[in-house]
């Protein structure tokens, strides 16, 4: 029973990641991009879940759609002011750019507020019930259940609306796309809106979980999304979610067997491994396309 | 309908189109002929918008289309089947075909001309349910046909559409070409296949190093001597 506990608890901490890795696979998916202001956007998303609880009394699920809206908003200004204008430059220089991006996002956020942690106000109601054997807290349960939804409405998105097939088609071949018709900036900006409005849920859902925010939040959590998304194949959804899986359920197991200190750890080990024997990740493919 | 006066196109530094000129008229299949980077695709590339001119005129009806944003050209009527296909290989068939009406928002006269795609390439109502990647060559190429025909072009642009493919299919897709013109599409043709090009076209330009060296009717191009040596194969 107590393994049963582990992996409930696992895939609690799981969706967690993959919540933030969907946004990190959806931007690479369509720009070739590893956003790692990601991990900030997580923690501004947190942050304003914080404040819409604490100081202006918001329910949890309130906050929840509020903090992912100003996530939305926050990931396309990003997205319009540091990554457009180097959509045509080298990758490298992207991705430093990112980098910048996110230490600009965090520091700017400790000048405005200190580094002081913030303790999450307990906004649902905490029950535990006892199934065969396994301690549930209502909490966890809500969370993992917001968390699918979310998946679920996010793959509504991708194959059933038009805008996700626009995000589709300019992710396979942008000048296909153009040819379509399809405005490929205003798509890569809402595919940069839904992956924060993701990281910016999963930001309350952490607080809600964890309890204790700070600035530089996002930093742990990002990079351990960003193997989650390795792991599965960066730039494929479904991969997305089971590495999430996958890597909550791992570290909560190395936990369980006493080797918590090595949790970190096992996380980029796996990252290690999987850059060695299986780089395109899980579900990745190394297709030759057909000419 | 189109009217393309001395336009320059550069690749970085490399002057692709030099001062290219040629003229579309309604109802005509217009022919490109013309070796391996003459220019060719260039050319049909900055039409549609892929590719911004740096000097020179394009008008399409009466409208300066000359480095307008992709969006706006199929809006207006002109779809481009670049070469290669590029279909969406991650998607079905259908979706294909659902992309190609993506700007539109008649409902009722997409699900028409689902079926109008449908009639002239009854392999892809076989295969609308299956991924594109999985077509045949040939197959793809239809796709990206019918894709193209789901924007309700009044212009459409075809890039190399025999390349690649069996003679016996190189034929049907030539006479898929002449029942689109023939239903009131006015087409511009890029070819290597020059003979095959000529035989279905009212006119043609020869291109070479990025400028026109010859036009005229199909006629008089598959009469010409030096057109036969250089590109027909000198028979």
């Amino acid at each position: 029973m107590e393994w049963l506990q582990q992996l409930f608890n696992g895939i609690s901490l799981g969706s967690i990641y993959a919540l933030i890795a969907l946004g990190y696979t959806m931007v690479y998916g369509i720009i070739k991009l590893i956003n790692f202001a990601h991990g900030e956007v997580f923690m501004i998303g947190s942050f304003t879940g914080f404040y819409a609880i604490a100081f202006w009394g918001l329910g949890f699920f309130p906050a929840l759609i509020l903090s992912m809206a100003v996530c939305a908003v926050f990931g396309v200004l990003i997205e319009r002011v540091a990554y457009k204008r180097l959509r045509d430059s080298t990758r490298i220089a992207a991705l430093i750019t990112a980098i910048g991006v996110s230490l600009l996002i965090q520091y700017v956020v400790i000048y405005i507020r200190g580094a002081q942690p913030e303790a999450y106000p307990n906004v649902l109601p905490n029950r535990s019930f006892d199934v065969f054997g396994v301690q549930i807290s209502s909490q966890s349960l809500l969370i993992l259940v917001v968390s699918v939804v979310l998946m679920i409405v996010l793959q509504f998105i991708v194959h059933r609306t038009k805008i996700g097939k626009a995000m589709r088609a300019v992710s396979y071949d942008p000048d296909a796309a153009k040819l379509m018709g399809i405005n490929v900036n205003n798509t890569i900006s809402a595919t940069f809106a839904i992956g924060s409005a993701l990281a910016g849920a999963a930001g309350v859902i952490f607080g809600v979980y964890y309890t204790k925010i700070d600035p530089l939040m996002g930093v742990i959590p990002g990079l351990k999304a960003f193997i989650a998304a390795v792991l599965g194949g960066i730039g494929i959804i479904p991969g997305a979610v089971i590495g999430g899986f996958v890597l909550g359920i791992v570290e909560t197991v190395v936990s369980a067997l006493g080797f918590s200190l090595w949790r970190d750890a096992a996380a980029f080990i796996i990252l290690i491994l999987i850059l060695i024997f299986r780089p395109s990740g899980i579900f990745g493919k190394n297709s030759k396309e057909k000419v | 309908m189109l009217n393309v006066e001395e336009i320059d196109v550069y690749y970085g530094n490399i002057k692709a189109l030099k001062g290219i000129s040629l003229n579309v008229n309604e109802g005509e299949i217009v022919t490109l002929i013309g070796a391996n980077g003459a220019g060719k695709s260039t050319l049909l590339k900055t039409l549609s918008g892929l590719l911004k001119p740096k000097k020179g005129k394009i008008e399409y009806g009466n409208k300066s289309i000359a480095g307008r944003p992709a969006q706006v050209i199929v809006k207006a009527g002109i779809s481009h089947v670049p070469e290669g296909r590029r279909v969406f290989a991650n998607m079905t068939v259908e979706e294909n075909l659902e992309l190609g009406a993506y700007l539109r928002k008649d409902l009722k006269g997409i699900r028409n001309d689902f079926e109008k795609v449908f009639e002239l390439f009854p392999r892809l109502f076989e295969r609308k349910k299956q991924l594109s990647g999985t077509l045949s060559g040939g197959e793809q190429q239809m796709l990206a046909m019918g894709r193209a025909l789901m924007a309700k072009p009044k212009l459409l642009l075809l890039d190399e559409p025999s390349m690649g493919l069996a003679p016996l299919l190189v034929k049907t897709i030539f006479s898929i070409i002449e029942e689109i013109n023939r239903n009131g599409t006015t087409i511009l043709l890029v070819e290597q296949n020059a003979n095959m090009a000529l035989s279905i076209a009212t006119r043609a330009y020869v291109i070479e190093t990025g400028s026109v060296i010859t036009s005229g009717t199909a006629e008089k191009l598959q009469a010409s001597e030096e057109i036969r040596k250089a590109y027909l194969g000198g028979m």
